[in-house]
C-alpha cells in the first residue's frame, strides 16, 4: 500500500465518522457547494456548523494551505483524496466559494507575508468572505479593457469606476479588485493591478441584478472616491494581469468541477421528470426519440466524469493547466443540455412563471433552465475558452477577433 | 461510475513505453498510404503478412494471450494501447478480425483444445481466425440470421451464407454463428479447405479484407463448437463488447492522427496572406473535435479497463466507447476534410481515407444509437 493509499483510508474514516448525517447525500461536494460564511451569513443548521468547526479544528477546510494561515499544511494530492471522499458520500464542502476557491490560492502564491496572514486564516475559517471585481460594463470577454481608476495618493489609492457581476458582493466583506493603475501603458494588459477592499469602506454601493430567471447572485458595485491602504496592492503595481489570469485558471477549474455534481445525476433528474410528465411504457420512456436524447445525455455526463477523473490522475501539482478550460465549455454545455432535455419533456408544464397550476418543483426547474443559460456566459464565455485552447493548447495563430 | 470509483485511467510506465514504441514502428512503418497502394495494386492479401509477423515477434499479437498459449499474458488494456496505435495509420493488417473477433471468441467460449490449437499460432502471427457473423438480411442485427446447423448423426451440417466476414479470404478458421434452434444460436469453428465452404473476396471502402463465406452443406463435428450448444447469442455479445472497445481503441488513434494531421495543415496553409488556423471559424470547430477528443479518451481507457478489472461494467462502458468514439471519428474526420479544402477530397491525399474507415468503424459492431438504446435499458428506461 502506497503512502497515498494510506492517507485514503484514514482521511475515509474520518469524514466517514466526522460529517453529520443529515448533509450526506445532499452535494455534489464541489468548490462552491458548502457554507459560504462570512459577516453576514446567517446559517441556521447546526450539522452544517459542526462539520465546519470539525475540519477547522483538523485544517480541512483549506487541506494544502499551510498550517500558520489555517490551513492544514498537506499535499495536494493528499487534498485530492479529502475532497475526493467527501465528494463520495456527497457532503457539501465545511467552507466554500470563491475566497478559499479562487482567491486564497492566488494570495498564497503572489501575496505578501502581512497580506497572507491578514486574510487567509479568515478565509479559512468561514469567518470573511470575498468576491470578485472583474468584469465592467466595458470589460467583459475582452477583460484588459478595464477602467476601473485607482490612483496613488500618499499611502493610499483611491478608486473610481464600477464593477459588473459581482457575484454575492451583497453578501461578501472584502472584494479583490482589477484596476486600472497606469492609463496610459502602451498594452491595455499593462498597466493593471490588483487590489483588495473591504466592502464596508465609505464610497462602496452595492446593487443587486436580476437576472431572466428573476433572481441572481449577481451585483453591480460602484466606487466613488474609496481610499483603501497601498498596502492592499497584491503584487507588483501594473503587473496584476499574471495574478489576474492565475485567478481565473482557478475559476475555470472550479466552474468545471462544481458543474459535476454527482455521477449520473442529471441523468436521473430528467428521467424523473420524464417518468413524472410522459409517464412508462413496459419501464421505458415512452418517447423513443427522448429515451435516445436522455442516453446521449448520460453518455456525455460519464464521459464528462471520467475526463475529470483522468485530469485529477495525471495533475501532479495543484495549479490547474489550460485543460480546465475544457471541463468549464464541457460542463456547461452539459449542464445546458440537461435542463433543455428536462424543459422538453416537462412540455407546457414547463412554462409556469409562479401561481396557480404548476407545482413548486416545475416552476424551480424552468427558473433553473434559465439561470443555466447564464452559465456558458460567466466565468469567461465559451467562446473565450475556445480561444484559450487554441491558442494555449493546439498552438494556432493568433488571428482578428 | 455512478457509485463507484473512478478507474485508474492513466498509462503506467511500460504501457507509455509500449505505445511510444508502437507509435513510431507504425508511423516509419505502415503509414495510411498503403491503404491506396493495395487497392490500386489489387494486392491478394490486402495486408502486409511481413509487418503482421514482425509485430508478432514485438510480442504484440500475443500480448493479451495467457501464457500456457505461447502469449505474453497481459492485459486486455495493453492490447488497447498497440490498437490505438495502429488506428493512427489505418492499418488494414488483421487486428479486428483476428485479436478481437477470433481470439476473443476462443478466449471467453473456446474448449481448451481450440485454445491450444490455435492460439499459439495467433501470437506467431501465423494463423488468422475470424467471425463470421453478418449475413445479407440481416439488417445489422446480429440475431437475425437464417444460416443453419442441422444434427447430423454426432454432428452438425452448416448452411448459409455470411458476408463481410472480416479477413475472410486468407482465413485459416472462420467462427460462424448459426441457428440450431428455434431461438438458439450456436458458433461453429470452420476451416474453409473443407468442401462445401466457398470464399468470395469483398471490397470495402475502408481499406479493410473481407469476403462472403457460403457454407453449403458442411459437415462439423461437436468438438468444432464455441462455447455452449444453443449459446451463441450470449457468447457473441461478450465477444462484440471487448471487440466494440478494441474498435474504439482504433478509432481514437484515427480520430487524434486525422487533427493532428489537420491542425499542422491549417498552421501550414495561407489564404488571404495569414495561416487558415488564424480564422476563429476554424479555430473553434477545431476545439470542438479536440474537446471529443478527450472525452474519449476518457472513455475507451475506462471501458478497456474495465475488460480486465470489472467485467460487469463492460456492456455499459463498451457501450458508452463505442458510440462516443463512433461520433468523435466521424466527426474529426468531417471537419479534417473540410478544413483541408479541395485538397481533402482528392484521391491524392491521404485524408479522405479516414472518413471512409469512420464510416465503417461506425457502422461496424453497433451503430450509437444501438449503442444509446442498449444503454437506455441498461439504465432501466
Amino acid at each position: 500500500m502506497s503512502d497515498l493509499d494510506a492517507y485514503r483510508a484514514e482521511a475515509r474514516a474520518w469524514v466517514r465518522s466526522n460529517a453529520p448525517e443529515s448533509l450526506r447525500g445532499t452535494s455534489g461536494s464541489g468548490p462552491f457547494e458548502g457554507y459560504w460564511g462570512g459577516s453576514r451569513c446567517e446559517e441556521a443548521d447546526p450539522d452544517v456548523l459542526r462539520w465546519r468547526d470539525a475540519c477547522i479544528d483538523k485544517g480541512w477546510t483549506a487541506p494544502s494551505w499551510p498550517k500558520e494561515y489555517g490551513g492544514g499544511g498537506l499535499s495536494h494530492d493528499q487534498e485530492e483524496i479529502i475532497h475526493a471522499e467527501m465528494k463520495a458520500i456527497g457532503v457539501p464542502r465545511p467552507v466554500a466559494g470563491q475566497g478559499l476557491a479562487m482567491f486564497g490560492p492566488v494570495l498564497l502564491e503572489y501575496g505578501s507575508d502581512a497580506q497572507r496572514a491578514q486574510h487567509l486564516p479568515g478565509i479559512a475559517r468561514g469567518e470573511v468572505r470575498w468576491c470578485q471585481g472583474y468584469s465592467e460594463p466595458n470589460a467583459g470577454s475582452d477583460l484588459a479593457n478595464l477602467q476601473l481608476k485607482a490612483e496613488r495618493d500618499g499611502d493610499e489609492f483611491v478608486l473610481n469606476g464600477q464593477k459588473v457581476w459581482t457575484s454575492h458582493a451583497n453578501l461578501s466583506d472584502w472584494i479583490y479588485c482589477l484596476t486600472r493603475t497606469d492609463p496610459n501603458a502602451p498594452k491595455k494588459q499593462m498597466g493593471i493591478s490588483v487590489i483588495l477592499a473591504d466592502l464596508a469602506t465609505s464610497g462602496i454601493t452595492v446593487h443587486r441584478i436580476d437576472l431572466i430567471s428573476g433572481y441572481s447572485p449577481f451585483c453591480e458595485t460602484f466606487f466613488d472616491n474609496v481610499r483603501v491602504p497601498a498596502t492592499n496592492l497584491v503584487g507588483t503595481e501594473n503587473e496584476g494581469w499574471t495574478i489576474a489570469k492565475a485567478i481565473l485558471g482557478h475559476e475555470r477549474s472550479s466552474i468545471g468541477r462544481s458543474i459535476a455534481r454527482q455521477p449520473g445525476s442529471a441523468q436521473r433528474e430528467v428521467l424523473s421528470r420524464a417518468r413524472k410528465h410522459l409517464g412508462v411504457d413496459q419501464g421505458a420512456i415512452p418517447d423513443a426519440l427522448i429515451r435516445d436524447e436522455l442516453a446521449s445525455l448520460g453518455m456525455l455526463e460519464e464521459a464528462f466524469h471520467l475526463t475529470l477523473a483522468r485530469i485529477q490522475q495525471s495533475a501532479a501539482s495543484g495549479t490547474p493547466g489550460p485543460e480546465g478550460s475544457i471541463t468549464k465549455i464541457v460542463g456547461t454545455e452539459l449542464k445546458q443540455m440537461r435542463f433543455e432535455l428536462g424543459m422538453k419533456v416537462a412540455g407546457t408544464q414547463g412554462l409556469g412563471w409562479e401561481g396557480p397550476g404548476f407545482d413548486d418543483e416545475d416552476l424551480q426547474y424552468t427558473r433553473d433552465w434559465l439561470r443555466s443559460r447564464a452559465s456558458t456566459i460567466e466565468g469567461g464565455s465559451s467562446e473565450i475558452q475556445r480561444n484559450i485552447v487554441s491558442k494555449r493548447i493546439l498552438g494556432l495563430p493568433e488571428g482578428n477577433k | 461510475m455512478s457509485g463507484r470509483e473512478a478507474p485508474a485511467l492513466l498509462l503506467n510506465d511500460e504501457q507509455q513505453m509500449l505505445s511510444k514504441t508502437a507509435h513510431e514502428f507504425i508511423r516509419d512503418r505502415a503509414p495510411a498510404a498503403r491503404i491506396r497502394t493495395f487497392r490500386d495494386s489489387k494486392d491478394e492479401t490486402g495486408f502486409s503478412r511481413e509487418l503482421w509477423n514482425e509485430m508478432a515477434e514485438l510480442g504484440w499479437l500475443g500480448l493479451q494471450i495467457p501464457e500456457e498459449y505461447d502469449g505474453l499474458g497481459l492485459g486486455f488494456f495493453d492490447l488497447c494501447v498497440i490498437l490505438e496505435q495502429s488506428g493512427r495509420e489505418l492499418m488494414p493488417e488483421p487486428f479486428v478480425s483476428t485479436l478481437l473477433l477470433g481470439t476473443q471468441a476462443l478466449l471467453l467460449g473456446g474448449t481448451e483444445a481450440q485454445k491450444k490449437a490455435l492460439l499459439p499460432g495467433v501470437a506467431s502471427g501465423e494463423m488468422f481466425v475470424t467471425v463470421g457473423y453478418e449475413e445479407a438480411g440481416s439488417g445489422g442485427d446480429a440475431a437475425n440470421i437464417t444460416t443453419r446447423a442441422r444434427k447430423s448423426g454426432g454432428g452438425f451440417v452448416l448452411s448459409g451464407e455470411k458476408v463481410q466476414v472480416l479477413d475472410g479470404h486468407l482465413a485459416d478458421r472462420i467462427i460462424v454463428s448459426t441457428m440450431t434452434s428455434d431461438a438458439g444460436c450456436t458458433l461453429f469453428l470452420v476451416d474453409p479447405a473443407q468442401t462445401g465452404v466457398s470464399v468470395t473476396r469483398q471490397f470495402r471502402i475502408d481499406g479493410l479484407n473481407a469476403a462472403i463465406v457460403r457454407l453449403d452443406e458442411v459437415p462439423v463435428g461437436s468438438a468444432d463448437v464455441v462455447g455452449a450448444l444453443d449459446g451463441g447469442f450470449a457468447l457473441l455479445q461478450t465477444v462484440f463488447d471487448r471487440a466494440a472497445v478494441g474498435l474504439s481503441a482504433q478509432m481514437l488513434g484515427a480520430s487524434e492522427q486525422a487533427f493532428q494531421d489537420t491542425i499542422e495543415y491549417i498552421k501550414e496553409r495561407e489564404q488571404f496572406g495569414v495561416p487558415i488556423g488564424s480564422f476563429q471559424a476554424l479555430q473553434h470547430r477545431a476545439v470542438s473535435v479536440y474537446t471529443e477528443l478527450a472525452l474519449t479518451r476518457s472513455v475507451v481507457l475506462a471501458a478497456a479497463r474495465a475488460v480486465d478489472d470489472a467485467p460487469d461494467d463492460v456492456p455499459r462502458l463498451a457501450s458508452l466507447a463505442k458510440a462516443t468514439a463512433s461520433e468523435t471519428f466521424m466527426h474529426a474526420a468531417k471537419e479534417a476534410i473540410q478544413m483541408h479544402g479541395g485538397i481533402g477530397v482528392t484521391d491524392e491525399h491521404d485524408i479522405g481515407f479516414y472518413i471512409k474507415r469512420a464510416q465503417a468503424t461506425y457502422m461496424t459492431f453497433g451503430k450509437p444509437s444501438q449503442h444509446r438504446q442498449r444503454w437506455a435499458e441498461l439504465h432501466g428506461y
